[in-house]
């Protein structure tokens, strides 16, 4: 029984200060990354020699951060774009398969979750080449198209599990009363869904948002994306204003998310 | 009477509803076509690139291939990459397990805390989260200043361009991927079986080991899967974190596609961080359906 005891006790101990270790790790740099951005100093430390606003008011200077604010006009178009376009070809493919269970069904839902495992970078690469072998320039455009392939899983995910929990009672019913397949799809499927179909949304637009692996490719001198012009802030002076940017992108997020879960259950939606 | 009009009003209604419906199947047809065109040919096209010996693109030949696998610098790039991924899926699932069973035993509104806590480094851009293990890791950073301050190390520790380093920031960016799929299949679990194994006199390992791993085996899987294909493909953590000192393949697709402009060897590379990723992800799924028989035992 002391045994026993003594067992549950180093249980507890081991589990909890991993836990502990890991929820420090999660939390810790979203933290040192919020305080680092109000510094006082020139240089990037923490804990921040001072507060000040400094690097924020720096950030939304139009002239010295004219540059920023197009890549990060750019991306939030695309990630628009691009969340529009995922979430009409998601929905109306896991309303096509969400509860299909033949071959082909499931193979084709196993086909349109490969970006999820496939190396995003060999497609960047990919797309690149696929692209300028058919004469484009790097555009907009294209990194829509890019970005599309690559978010529609997370799309996927979220609608087809909302697609599983739908009574195909109400469905039927709605049928015998005389409705007909559209109106049936506008005024039930639709509505029952919509929580996820807006999960799944806002997954892809902050997915696009912080894409790398595939603007890295499709950038030109005329499409200058956040993530990336962040990556040179970094390599090259390690400018403060990465800090600021990154304070802007947490707080928005952070609102987005405390919304979205009031709106439509959020966490529960992405767990599920 | 009445019940016999509404069935006559109602035919021709079905009749149209039937016409208008489209086949289900076909709603899924948008989606595969953008794939085919714009997925699947390019890389295929990868594929076709690769088997040309210049950059120019016009001399059908597989010398890049030979060059790439004759030469133990990019063996040793590659076998890095895939050692890169398999050092991340032991660290998250070793610190993200337990988070996962705190999760298990925590009320309904700790539980949400927790996922909130869980979801919120996911939705925070990865460039902003290696940005912040530059702050922690560097030579002034916040990890040195701590072993400093206790006195564990009189000089600063060189974190940055090392592998461990590198692991550690992955860990922080890579564990809500591993997460999700385990926190969905452990909210499913049935609470009973735990008590039950409790109240058989099995210590807390015990039931550990014998009954909530067992059962929760299967959102591990997706989730060491999802962060091992995340982790050997994240170009910049790899690049800012560990530097020209440290070599993987992301970096190697990056230069010999867009510093060097040789194509087919860029291919070539992406083509087998693709397999050696592909490879790693069965390997993964692989060990959890025998490790899923061993427990079982």
């Amino acid at each position: 029984m002391r045994s026993r005891r003594t067992g549950d006790f180093s249980y507890s101990l081991a589990i909890g200060l991993l836990a502990a270790i890991g929820f420090l790790i999660l939390v810790g740099p979203v933290v040192i990354v919020l305080l680092t951005s109000f510094t006082e100093g020139r240089s990037i430390r923490f804990p921040p020699s001072g507060l000040s606003t400094q690097w924020y008011q720096l950030l939304f200077d139009a002239t010295s951060s004219r540059q920023i604010h197009r890549a990060a006009l750019n991306s939030l178009q695309v990630a628009g774009a691009t969340m529009i376009m995922a979430t009409v070809l998601g929905t109306l493919a896991s309303v096509a398969l969400a509860r299909r269970s033949g071959k082909w069904a499931r193979a084709l839902d196993t086909f349109f979750m490969w970006p999820m495992i496939l190396p995003m970078l060999a497609f960047g690469l990919a797309a690149l080449m696929y692209f300028t072998f058919l004469g484009l320039r790097p555009s907009l455009e294209l990194i829509m198209i890019g970005h599309t392939i690559v978010v529609i899983p997370f799309v996927l995910r979220t609608t087809s599990a909302s697609m599983s929990q739908l009574e195909p009672a109400l469905l039927e019913s709605s049928a015998s009363l005389g409705a007909s397949w559209f109106y049936t799809f506008r005024r039930v499927t639709l509505p029952m869904i919509a929580p996820g179909i807006i999960a799944g949304g806002f997954l892809a637009f902050v997915a696009s948002l912080d894409n790398v692996p595939v603007s890295l490719f499709l950038t030109g001198p005329r499409s200058d994306m956040l993530p990336i012009r962040m990556w040179g802030m970094m390599e090259s002076t390690l400018d403060v204003r990465v800090a600021a940017v990154s304070g802007v992108l947490i707080a928005s997020v952070l609102v987005l998310m405390l919304v979205l879960e009031r709106l439509v259950g959020l966490t529960r939606r992405l767990r599920d | 009477m009445s019940v016999a009009a509404a069935g006559v009003a109602k035919t021709p209604a079905r009749g149209i509803a039937t016409l208008a419906k489209p086949a289900e199947w076909q709603l899924a047809l948008p989606l595969a076509l953008a794939y085919a065109a714009f997925f699947l040919v390019p890389l295929l096209l990868l594929l076709a690139v690769s088997a040309f010996e210049d950059e120019k693109i016009t001399v059908l030949g597989f010398a890049n291939w030979r060059k790439f696998f004759g030469d133990p610098f990019y063996w040793k790039v590659t076998f890095d990459t895939v050692k890169l991924g398999f050092l991340t899926v032991i660290a998250t699932t070793l610190i993200g397990y337990p988070i996962a069973l705190v999760y298990l035993g925590s009320s309904p509104r700790w539980q949400r805390v927790i996922l909130f806590i869980v979801i919120l480094p996911l939705l925070t851009s990865v460039v902003v989260r290696t940005f912040a293990w530059i702050v922690i890791l560097g030579r002034e950073g916040v990890i040195n200043q701590t072993v400093m301050w206790l006195g564990i190390s009189p000089a600063p520790l060189r974190l940055l361009q090392t592998e461990v380093g590198l692991v550690m920031a992955l860990t922080q960016i890579e564990m809500p991927l591993l997460l999700l799929p385990l926190l969905s299949v452990m909210s499913r679990m049935d609470p009973n079986l735990r008590d039950a194994s409790a109240a058989l006199g099995a210590s807390k390992w015990r039931t550990l080991f014998k009954v909530t791993l067992p059962l929760s085996l299967p959102g591990l899987i997706a989730g060491c899967m999802l962060v091992f294909a995340s982790s050997t493909t994240a170009f910049i953590s790899q690049f800012v974190i560990g530097g020209n000192r440290l070599v993987y393949l992301p970096l190697l697709i990056w230069q010999q596609s867009l510093v060097v402009y040789n194509w087919p060897l860029a291919s070539v590379a992406a083509l087998t961080l693709l397999v050696s990723v592909s490879l790693g992800v069965v390997l993964i799924a692989t060990l959890g359906r025998r490790s899923k028989g061993y427990v079982h035992a």
